[in-house]
């Protein structure tokens, strides 16, 4: 069985990031599962920030605590990350020998000095590319040829042009011949990674959650940058021109959400996405979604808060926020993917619906799924629904009623029809759309919206329909069972796995759609559990809450982690030990 | 003929209109539909995108699309509306407090972007619809409930303001004069860009200062002076700092700024609303991550 972990560790702007995608990518192609996040800090240049790469021959969609290959590309991160080699790991390091390396105190790890920056300058003329001296001197310890990189980077640099290859490769060959000199084919830190047999596609959560906005016909997206949301909205921009996209950078998340329903009002596919503080300042909007029956899709991507809080970590402590945002009741949707493939797939999910019941839908990620890159077997575009507009067909000239039951579910016309007026309001309205000051009107319009309820939990599974069925996990009986939400799919599924194949009989139950509740789902699942555990990214175990709100189940336990860092299996494991 | 903007359709609600006797709206209405007719614009084909307040409640007193939206949001909602099917001629209506104070962040941006909508400013220099307080136009030293020793604020110059940002259309009117402020209306909305037309409009019940007789003694147009080129950014931005004695209305600037809409690669052919999801480019798109 193979499960490795590389960390690479420096400082921002040494290129961190391209390593990391760029050998992942290589393993994916070589048919590898692969499984990449970050440690970034909040800043452009310097600090300390770590990439993880973990790659296996089964799929994986959580990091790791043990390190097998650390590749540090200054000092500092040397002495900070040691610690978490496995016995025996490797540490390549930037110097030209181990001899003035400050290690911590019975560390056996197995040193590898390779001479980065020297390298970088002298084959390179820049410092810059020690990312690539260290790349190529990795492709060395993993037994693959250097011609590969060559594809990398042609891939990678094909805006910049041949001279930006040519002197990236030289690099990355410096590297490999160093390490080839002065690390014998017998050296015990050679890792083989022998090539698979299927290629695989590697992401990130953004990219998912905006391939699934594409390929469910996305026609408009209006935003403002926010991290960890912003690559979502760069990558739609960046496929605009060949996919007929427009996105809009509005002055403001309030312009963001606003505009994005002017652009579902008249009739195309809208979106925006943000994070939590974003989101704060679009609760109006959400509102006018709700109100006014304008589909709209929302993705926060959370990071730990409130106000500024942790701009490039992550937390799951918006679900009860995003559930409740807004004044007033009405429906929405809300979607929280476990992994790439469900970003994909909810995402246009989302659209469908908010389009079929007109109301908002929120996608709730997270930085750590937004930003960690997975491979996938495959996406399927073919098997997603894009819905049409169908109006109410041959109407009167200037009789339609934006609000009239019609009988045929949520049918509705665009503005701009021949001798049909459209007329949507953000005040309570009579059918026709115009402000009402009517107490019937009210309740009619009332009973309208709320009456989406019902028909709408009806198209939710609830819990993950996962290709690889989690039904063995769920169905239970079992003594304990894990509930969790979001981005934590990986890293419990990780989890029980183990304990199961320790003896423990545990089950677990990933909910991804949470409004409205699958209160039903929930109690017959909890019924075949003697205890309840919810695994939570947040303070105050706000899944516990909102079982306890939709079921009257009473959750006692809970493993909570709010420190702004993604869980792990071997943590939950270890808390779910000490809770027994 | 196209249809009477306000009769083809008949009012639906119980309420009477929610105007004052003797309100400015209704003049700003009339002129408005007498510039959808001059236009030959048929009630199906305009939308308009309304914020909150006495005055964005112009468009549910007319046959026409409309978005009624949240306070400030128009510039921003109507926007979408015309990047989705630029077909539609869009106009967003407000008031002062709409546009200038809950919206003016947005004002300012959307002057910027130039898309191809026109804002129509029911001036009042107060607040009506929450009965009363100053706004952001309102002349210092004007009391109300919360101000009751005065506006401490000097007024927010509209004109000045979108002339320094080169908005593409800059425009005033005045509601005592329904031929004149026709006129402009339909120019703002001929004028391909973001055009910004701003009605002084007496409030009769809460504005005892800037009445319709205070207005008419000082009210004159700049387009009637001879030599006067609303081209001439440096003239414009003179006459757009006057107020006082005289209050210069008309077409107080303009140039020929491409609009947004326009300039969009994505709207060359058609409008947004009318191309195909192109299904066929999807697995080469998903393809590029392996």
């Amino acid at each position: 069985m193979t499960d490795l972990t590389f960390r690479i560790a420096g400082q921002a702007g040494q290129g961190l990031q391209s390593i990391s995608t760029t050998l992942g990518r290589l393993l994916a192609r070589a048919g590898y599962h692969v499984f990449a996040n970050q440690d970034l800090m909040s800043r452009i240049r310097g600090g300390q920030n770590a990439s993880s790469i973990r790659v296996a021959d089964a799929p994986v969609s959580a990091p790791s605590e043990s390190v097998n290959v650390l590749i540090a590309l200054d000092e500092h991160s040397l002495g900070l990350h040691v610690p978490s080699l496995v016995p025996g790991g490797v540490a390549m390091f930037d110097a030209d020998d181990s001899d003035s390396v400050p290690l911590p105190d019975g560390s056996n790890a197995v040193l590898f000095p390779v001479p980065m920056t020297r390298l970088a300058e002298s084959v390179g003329k820049s410092p810059l590319m020690l990312n690539a001296v260290a790349l190529g001197a990795l492709i060395f310890l993993t037994d693959y040829p250097l011609e590969q990189l060559k594809t990398m980077f042609q891939e990678a640099f094909a805006a910049k042009g041949g001279q930006a290859v040519q002197a990236n490769f030289a690099c990355a060959k410096a590297g490999f011949d160093h390490a080839r000199q002065y690390f014998k084919a017998s050296c015990p830190c050679r890792i083989a990674l022998p090539p698979l047999t299927q290629k695989r596609l590697f992401l990130t959560g953004n990219e998912a959650i905006a391939l699934g906005a594409i390929c469910s016909g996305v026609k408009f997206h209006s935003g403002y940058p926010m991290s960890p949301s912003t690559s979502i909205m760069e990558f739609l921009a960046a496929q605009g021109r060949e996919f007929g996209i427009i996105v809009e950078q509005t002055e403001d998340e309030i312009g963001g959400i606003n505009m994005a329903l002017g652009a579902s009002y008249a009739g195309v596919r809208a979106m925006t996405a943000t994070s939590g503080g974003g989101f704060a300042l679009m609760t109006e909007g959400l509102g006018l979604s709700g109100i006014s029956e304008t589909p709209i899709i929302i993705v926060i991507c959370s990071r730990p808060g409130p106000a500024t809080g942790f701009p490039t970590r992550t937390e799951q402590a918006d679900l009860l926020f995003a559930l409740h945002a807004g004044q007033d009741e009405f429906p929405r949707f809300i979607f929280a993917p476990g992994n790439a493939e469900q970003a994909f797939r909810l995402t246009s999910k989302a659209f469908d619906l908010s389009q079929k019941y007109q109301v908002p839908a929120i996608v709730l990620s997270d930085q750590f799924l937004s930003d960690s890159y997975a491979t996938i077997d495959d996406l399927k575009p073919e098997a997603l629904h894009i819905g049409s507009f169908a109006g109410p067909g041959d109407l009167p000239a200037y009789s339609y009623q934006r609000y009239a039951q019609t009988g045929d579910g949520y049918a509705r016309l665009l503005p701009g029809t021949p001798n049909q007026v459209v007329v949507t309001a953000g005040h309570e309205h009579s059918a026709s759309g115009l402000i009402t000051e009517s107490a019937a009107d009210r309740i009619q319009m009332m009973d309208r919206r709320l009456g989406k309820l019902e028909p709408m939990r009806e198209e939710l599974d609830g819990m993950t329909a996962h290709p690889d069925s989690l039904d063995h996990l769920t169905t239970g009986p079992h003594d304990h069972l894990l509930l969790c939400f979001g981005s934590l799919f990986g890293a419990v599924r990780e989890a029980v796995d183990v304990l199961r194949a320790q003896g423990t009989n545990l089950g677990m139950l990933h909910l991804s759609e949470l409004a409205p509740f699958p209160a039903k789902l929930l109690t017959e699942r909890a019924a075949r559990s003697r205890r309840l555990i919810t695994v939570e990214g947040n303070a105050t175990a706000q899944l516990a809450q909102l079982i306890h709100a939709e079921t009257r189940l009473h959750i006692a336990d809970s493993i909570l982690k709010f420190d702004g860092r993604p869980f792990t299996a071997a943590e939950i494991i270890r808390e779910f030990r000490t809770g027994i | 003929m196209p249809l009477d903007p306000l009769t083809t359709r008949p009012l639906d609600h119980s309420d009477d209109i929610a105007w004052c006797p003797g309100c400015g709206n209704f003049a700003i209405r009339e002129a408005v539909k007498q510039a959808l007719e001059e236009l030959h614009i048929e009630p199906w084909q305009v939308v308009f995108v309304s914020g909150i307040g006495q005055a964005a409640k112009l468009p549910q007193y007319m046959a026409c699309n409309i978005f009624d939206v949240l306070h400030g949001r128009a510039l921003v909602t109507a926007t979408g509306v015309k990047l989705a099917n630029h077909r539609l001629i869009v106009i967003a209506e407000g008031g002062d407090a709409d546009m200038y104070a809950e919206g003016a962040n947005h004002l300012m941006h959307a002057l910027r972007k130039n898309t191809d909508i026109t804002c129509l400013v029911h001036n009042n220099q107060v607040f009506g619809l929450t009965k009363g307080q100053f706004s952001p136009t309102s002349e210092s030293g004007f009391q109300t409930g919360t101000s009751p020793q005065g506006s401490p604020e000097p007024p927010f110059n509209p004109l000045a303001f979108a002339v320094a940002l080169e908005a593409g259309f800059v425009a005033r009117g005045f509601a005592g004069d329904v031929p004149r402020l026709k006129e402009l209306i339909v120019a703002a909305i001929q004028h391909e860009g973001f055009s910004l037309l701003d009605i002084l409009q007496p409030c009769v019940t809460f504005n005892k200062v800037n009445t319709f007789k205070w207005y008419q003694s000082r009210v004159y147009y700049v387009n009637d002076t001879p030599g006067y080129d609303p081209r001439d950014k440096t003239q414009a931005f003179a006459r757009s700092l006057e107020w006082g004695s005289k209050i210069p209305c008309g077409i107080i600037y303009r140039n020929d700024r491409p609009a947004l809409d326009r300039q969009l690669p994505q709207l060359r052919d058609k409008p947004l609303i009318d191309q195909p999801v192109p299904t066929d480019k999807f697995r080469a798109l998903i393809e590029r991550f392996r």
